[in-house]
């Protein structure tokens, strides 16, 4: 029971994220959202996954978000209750599309037949990330790296362009 | 070899970040065409293993990422290679700004770590992750110069491509589900066991769509052309030429090679290709853009190569991979020419220009080289491609398909004939008479593919005749 509660916060906390008229809370959001995925993923017997979960997503990422979000210009309030107005209007099936997901899901049963692999949690976490996630850290090193390109190319570009 | 493949790269990432201000923006071009050329290198000897004599095999048990060399990743990285150069030439060629070239050489260093990637893993969620290192690499490659129009475009990009990784990843998620692991050997065993059952359906559906939105076919097309005609001139070289074609046609081949098997998804991939190879030609009947033009032109090249795949054989694959090839070179080569035209008559619209033949010679008789060898006019290697595509459909029994294939080459002659009358031979704009050709490094690239294209379609007949296999 208190996973599927987990859960609906999750979705709840995501829809929220993905509603929300200002960056800095759909920031917020995504922490938080990263936040309960790491409780479910303790909850489902995955610790590592669940740590890197907290200090990437619930840490790093919004770090970099928010500072990201430092570098824009707040919106003047007409233009943000306006922005506010247009978003609802244009996500508000949104909500509705998740409910009908949730009953479909529950009222139509999948034939999956299937035992879920249990995660293993014997082997060091070194020699999991060295030995086996090694190319994974660094694609993701790579999308990190991308992403401060963007960076300098998003914002320290409106400088070079202006000049 | 295969960690030099993906540490060379960031290497030189790495350094020319930190070189002194000064030398900083040539000794990047260079270190960033050195790179490309290494690869080319690397490429072409590794069947020799020249590569596993040298002392630096001896730290692939250390650095190495358990990837796999295939003759797929070999002809996808030396397209890779070669395409990166030419882009890289005509960025030199346009650009003078030290911000602009200083990006652009990183941020195509960074996709070419995620195209080599995507050649060489073994597994379904390690090709995932490639294929976004080069998606975000790309993404900020387009909007480079900040305009309005190239933010409109790539905006579309991004929009179907966070749908593509949601499908994606779902896949990914289910097929651990029932499947030990996501290699490609792992659900290749136990694909066939749950045969049947829904979650190996659903996954493959899913991760299907998901390239399927990425390689932008139809019904999926719609961001590509506006993101091919938003990208600046030397990332639509890239786009067009291999970055599109390595996240996801590229990616499509693999999951269907070393994955799905025979499967019903042949059918999806004749049916889509087909769709593809019509709709992108008549599209590209209706523009008055050169680079919406060859954008549609690359959705209907797609076609080809998808429905080769969908032949479901060996000799299919083959023609699928050897008409990819083809295409990476051709369509770059024509939007370099695009670029040139671009330069020096100021716009790419078909109503602004014409009757430039005289002027641009060089321009002119590349484009025509690319537009015959896209058309499949012998004895050009497009030609070859597209001779092996339709044979391919034939003996694997889809002769309706093979039909599609022939007749669609005449709508390319077409839009491709519109083409060079508008561009060539109509008469000179008054506005344009002070026009002149690109210089030589604009032309570099251009030349060098035409003359690639040339020397595969002679070379082939002949290799065949002595005996080759």
């Amino acid at each position: 029971m208190l996973n599927i509660m987990l859960l609906v916060l999750l979705v709840l906390i995501a829809l929220w994220t993905a509603l929300t008229p200002l960056l800095l809370r759909a920031a917020i959001g995504l922490a938080l959202t990263s936040v309960v995925l790491t409780i479910i993923m303790f909850r489902f017997n995955a610790p590592y996954a669940a740590a890197f979960e907290l200090s990437v997503c619930a840490g790093l990422i919004p770090v970099i978000f928010i500072s990201v979000i430092s570098l824009t210009h707040r919106l003047p309030l007409k233009e943000f209750l306006k922005r506010r107005e247009d978003r609802l209007r244009r996500f508000w099936p949104l909500p509705l599309l998740l409910l009908a997901v949730a009953a479909g899901l529950f009222f139509v049963r999948i034939p999956l037949n299937i035992t879920l692999p249990w995660p293993e949690t014997i082997a060091d976490v070194r020699v999991v990330l060295w030995e086996y996630r090694r190319t994974y850290l660094f694609g993701q090193l790579m999308v990190l790296l991308a992403g401060v390109f963007g960076v300098l190319v998003l914002f320290r570009g409106r400088n070079e362009n202006e000049r | 070899m295969t960690y030099l493949l993906l540490l060379l790269p960031l290497a030189a990432l790495v350094i020319m970040n930190l070189l002194p201000g000064r030398f900083r923006v040539r000794s990047a071009l260079l270190i960033t065409g050195a790179v490309c050329i290494i690869q080319i290198g690397l490429v072409l000897v590794h069947p020799t293993g020249f590569w596993d004599r040298l002392i630096i095999a001896q730290l692939e048990p250390v650095l190495g990422f358990n990837l796999q060399i295939t003759w797929l990743a070999l002809v996808m990285m030396a397209v890779a290679g070669l395409v990166s150069l030419a882009a890289l030439l005509v960025a030199a060629a346009l650009w003078q700004r030290e911000f602009e070239l200083l990006n652009f050489s990183s941020l195509l260093l960074i996709a070419l770590i995620g195209m080599n990637g995507i050649a060489m893993v073994n597994g379904l969620f390690q090709l995932y992750i490639f294929i976004e290192v080069t998606a975000l690499a790309t993404f900020i490659l387009i909007c480079l110069r900040r305009d309005r129009f190239a933010f409109e475009g790539v905006w579309k990009y991004l929009l179907l491509s966070v749908v593509a990784s949601v499908l994606m990843l779902t896949a990914v998620g289910l097929s651990l589900i029932f499947s030990p692991s996501s290699t490609f050997l792992a659900l290749r065993a136990t694909i066939p066991l749950a045969a049947g059952s829904f979650l190996p359906r659903a996954a493959i559906a899913l991760f299907l769509s998901g390239l399927l939105i990425k390689s932008g076919v139809v019904p999926f097309h719609g961001w590509l052309p506006d993101a091919y005609q938003a990208a600046p001139a030397p990332v639509s070289v890239l786009l067009a030429g291999v970055i599109t074609k390595a996240t996801g046609v590229f990616a499509l081949i693999r999951f269907v090679a070393e994955v799905t098997g025979p499967a019903p998804v042949y059918q999806v991939l004749l049916l889509t290709g087909a769709l593809s190879v019509v709709v992108g030609a008549l599209g590209a009947l209706g523009q008055t853009d050169v680079k919406r033009l060859l954008a549609y032109s690359s959705i209907s090249q797609v076609g080809y190569i998808i429905m080769a795949l969908g032949a479901g054989t060996t000799f299919g694959l083959i023609a699928a991979m050897f008409h990819f090839f083809n295409h990476a070179i051709f369509k770059s080569q024509l939007f370099a020419n695009a670029a040139a035209l671009e330069a020096r008559a100021g716009s790419t619209d078909l109503n602004k220009i014409s009757g430039l033949g005289g002027r641009m010679p060089v321009t002119s008789v590349t484009l025509l080289i690319g537009s015959l060898s896209t058309a499949g006019l012998p004895p050009l290697a497009g030609f070859w491609s597209k001779l092996a595509v339709i044979m391919a459909l034939w003996l694997a029994g889809q002769s309706l398909y093979a039909f599609i294939a022939a007749l669609a080459s005449v709508l390319t002659l077409a839009y491709f004939l519109f083409l060079q009358r508008k561009l060539f031979f109509n008469k000179l704009s008054p506005e344009l008479s002070g026009v002149k050709e690109a210089g030589p490094l604009l032309l570099a690239p251009a030349v060098g593919l035409a003359a690639l294209t040339v020397i595969i379609g002679l070379a082939l007949p002949v290799y065949w005749l002595l005996g080759g296999r």
